[in-house]
């Protein structure tokens, strides 16, 4: 079990045991009732959209974009076909939690799929999974057999009159394809390669045709939103953040894993419940929303609370929850070399700034890094993250130059140290004490 | 070229798409030629875009994009290790050294008796569980401290 704590939960709320995931234990948890009250009471599609909005559910894969918002861009009366598309190609570094969702409470996503189904007069919807998850693409596809078989996919749902199916399609290895855009690409049998927006997905999404995309946890909070009412869903976070979310924490804490807790809850909270620092050692940052996110150092962390606004009150992003824990045995120049490499290797290479400006970065980071920077370098590493923003078809470019801006801004002398002495500032000898692999594994 | 069941598996694959868009299943269709192969020869891309009506340029386009495939043969078994920055900070790049001295290769290389491949690989969506390594592309293994490898190498054979 990976979700190891939880203030007030209610995604993963009675997920003991190995049976969890089953459709006979997601039914004794209530289960399915959310769509029960949609289809069979006849609620109207607007009114499923509307109850949505007043949750505040805001988009949990990175963006944090209203839900319901999202919804009401769907046209309405478009005669062909419709698709909602879920997004759980989670490869967001340090994210980790739409895996543990999918594999304790597939049927949540399911059934909040299907319900958007409905409120947005889609037939037919897919999941993308991450393919490095095999098994659990496997479970969702078992469990989608599961549905099926019990009248809650196919053909007049529950006796509505509703048809919606709903089928899994898997990754191979693309980050860039968590783009929704590059997702669809993906799913219609290409390359990953983004969109020119616009047109958005609402109006030319798979197979040209009306889609909406949404991240696993946003989808598998709707059931959670129609049975308790938006507004009770609301409260259960703060103003303008609705509900709770699900934080994973990887990095130096004593208990790696996932946690859900109302928005708003302190960050120093949610340290606590990951067990700490581990060896009780001192913060140096963190990376509050996955890898993408600018880093905030550790002062400024220790203040903010786990919320969309407060996260970017200190200059840096939510994003997906991913909550990257850095202590001070950590080399923050070795650190953003990784981070540098990973957006080099995963751009699609569509777009000139985004292509070479991830090259360059990458190379650049790693000559300092390796005791051959130069002077001028960091100056360079700043006009070249200007050249990108902005300049791209897709966030991947911004995604790349932001962790690059904020671990310089934020970690300047470390970086000036490492050019000037030609070594890192933390003895190597520490670095490596830090991650405990030669150690005893916590 | 692929045995029945392999095509019994595309065949299902290509039914959750429109009748139309039998291309959707290529990365699927795909994924089980190299299961069954081992690795993605230019017939296996070749005949896996004819059962699906595509051009071949199409479904190489589509092999050579996702890191998971392999157009060149590996060993028996695929060791990828996730080294990117969460993991990094609990052992995840100290692991693939790990498992270089073990096994005397480098990232991207076979050993000598076609036995195992060992790959650098990114975030796999599994950071709480670091040091994470696939085997084979299907098989996950989590917090793979020394111990833990040595045991996964003694069982790889
Ligand atoms: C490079 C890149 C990678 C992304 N990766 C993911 C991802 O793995 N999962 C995800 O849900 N969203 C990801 N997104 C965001 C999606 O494009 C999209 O905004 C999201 O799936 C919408 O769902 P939401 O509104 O429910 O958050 C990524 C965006 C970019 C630019
Ligand atoms: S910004 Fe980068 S990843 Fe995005 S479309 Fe352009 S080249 Fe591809
Ligand atoms: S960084 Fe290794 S699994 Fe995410």
């Amino acid at each position: 079990m990976a979700i190891l704590g939880a203030i007030n939960p209610m995604l993963t709320v009675g997920l003991d045991g190995d049976r969890a995931w089953r459709l006979a234990d997601y039914l004794t948890r209530g289960g399915y009732r959310a769509l029960r009250r949609v289809l069979e009471g006849k609620m109207p599609q607007g009114e499923v959209i509307n109850e949505v909005k007043k949750s505040v559910l805001r988009g949990r894969g990175g963006a944090g974009f209203p839900t319901g918002l999202k919804w009401s861009f769907m046209p309405r009366s478009f005669p062909g076909d419709k698709y909602v598309v879920c997004n759980s190609d989670e490869g967001e570094p340090g994210t980790f939690k739409d895996r543990d969702i999918l594999r304790f409470n597939p049927h949540s996503v399911i059934e909040g799929m299907i319900i958007a189904g409905y409120a947005m007069g889609a037939g037919r919807g897919y999941n993308y999974i991450h393919g490095e998850i095999w098994e659990i693409y496997e479970r969702f596809e078992e469990a989608l057999d599961e549905a099926r078989a019990a009248g809650f996919l196919g053909t007049n749902i529950l006796g509505s009159g509703f048809d919606f199916d709903l089928f899994a399609h898997h990754g191979y290895g693309a980050y860039i394809c968590g783009e929704e855009t590059a997702l669809l690409e993906s799913i219609e049998g290409k390359k990953g390669q983004p969109r020119f927006k616009p047109p958005f997905p609402a109006s030319f999404g798979l197979y040209g045709k009306p889609t909406t995309i949404n991240n696993t946890e946003t989808f598998a909070s709707i059931p959670y939103i129609i049975n308790l009412g938006g507004e009770a869903y609301l409260e259960a976070g703060k103003p303008n953040n609705g509900g709770t979310k699900l934080f994973s924490v990887s990095g130096h804490v004593n208990r790696p894993g996932n946690y859900e807790i109302p928005l708003g809850t302190p960050f120093a909270t949610l340290l606590e419940m990951a067990g700490g620092m581990r060896g009780g050692r001192k913060l140096k940052g963190c990376i509050p929303g996955g890898s993408s996110a600018p880093v905030v150092p550790a002062a400024m962390m220790m203040d903010c609370t786990m919320d969309y606004d407060s996260i970017s009150k200190a200059g840096s992003m939510l994003g997906s929850g991913a909550v990257i824990v850095m202590d001070e045995t950590t080399c923050m120049v070795k650190a953003l070399e990784r981070l540098s490499y990973f957006y080099y290797e995963e751009s699609c290479g569509q777009c000139t700034p985004c292509r070479e400006g991830t090259n360059w970065l990458y190379k650049v980071v790693h000559r300092i890094e390796n005791g051959k920077g130069r002077p001028d370098d960091l100056d360079l590493l700043a006009s070249v993250t200007t050249n990108i923003m902005g300049r791209t078809i897709c966030a991947l470019g911004d995604a790349a130059s932001m962790p690059v801006q904020s671990f310089i801004k934020h970690f300047r002398d470390e970086f000036a140290y490492h050019i000037e002495n030609r070594k890192c500032l933390v003895p190597v000898d520490v670095q490596r004490a830090g991650s405990g692999f030669f150690t005893a594994t916590v | 070229m692929l045995t029945p069941e392999s095509l019994k598996r595309i065949d299902r694959e290509i039914a959750k798409y429109p009748p139309d868009q039998k291309q959707s299943a290529v990365m699927a269709a795909l994924a089980i030629a190299q299961e069954e192969r081992g690795w993605l020869s230019n017939e296996a891309i070749e005949f896996v875009a004819g059962y699906l009506g595509m051009a071949p340029i199409a479904a190489y386009e589509v092999a050579t994009f996702y890191g998971m495939y392999d157009l060149k043969p590996v060993g028996k078994y695929k060791v990828s290790v996730c080294t990117n920055l969460p993991c990094m900070l609990t052992g995840g790049v100290d692991a693939g050294e790990y498992l270089k001295k073990k096994l005397g290769i480098g990232y991207n290389e076979t050993t000598p008796d076609g036995l195992i491949t060992l790959k650098e690989s990114e975030c796999m969506g599994a950071c709480g569980d670091a040091p994470v390594m696939i085997v084979n592309n299907r098989r996950m293994c989590s917090w793979m401290n020394p111990e833990e490898i040595d045991k996964l190498l003694a069982e790889l054979k």
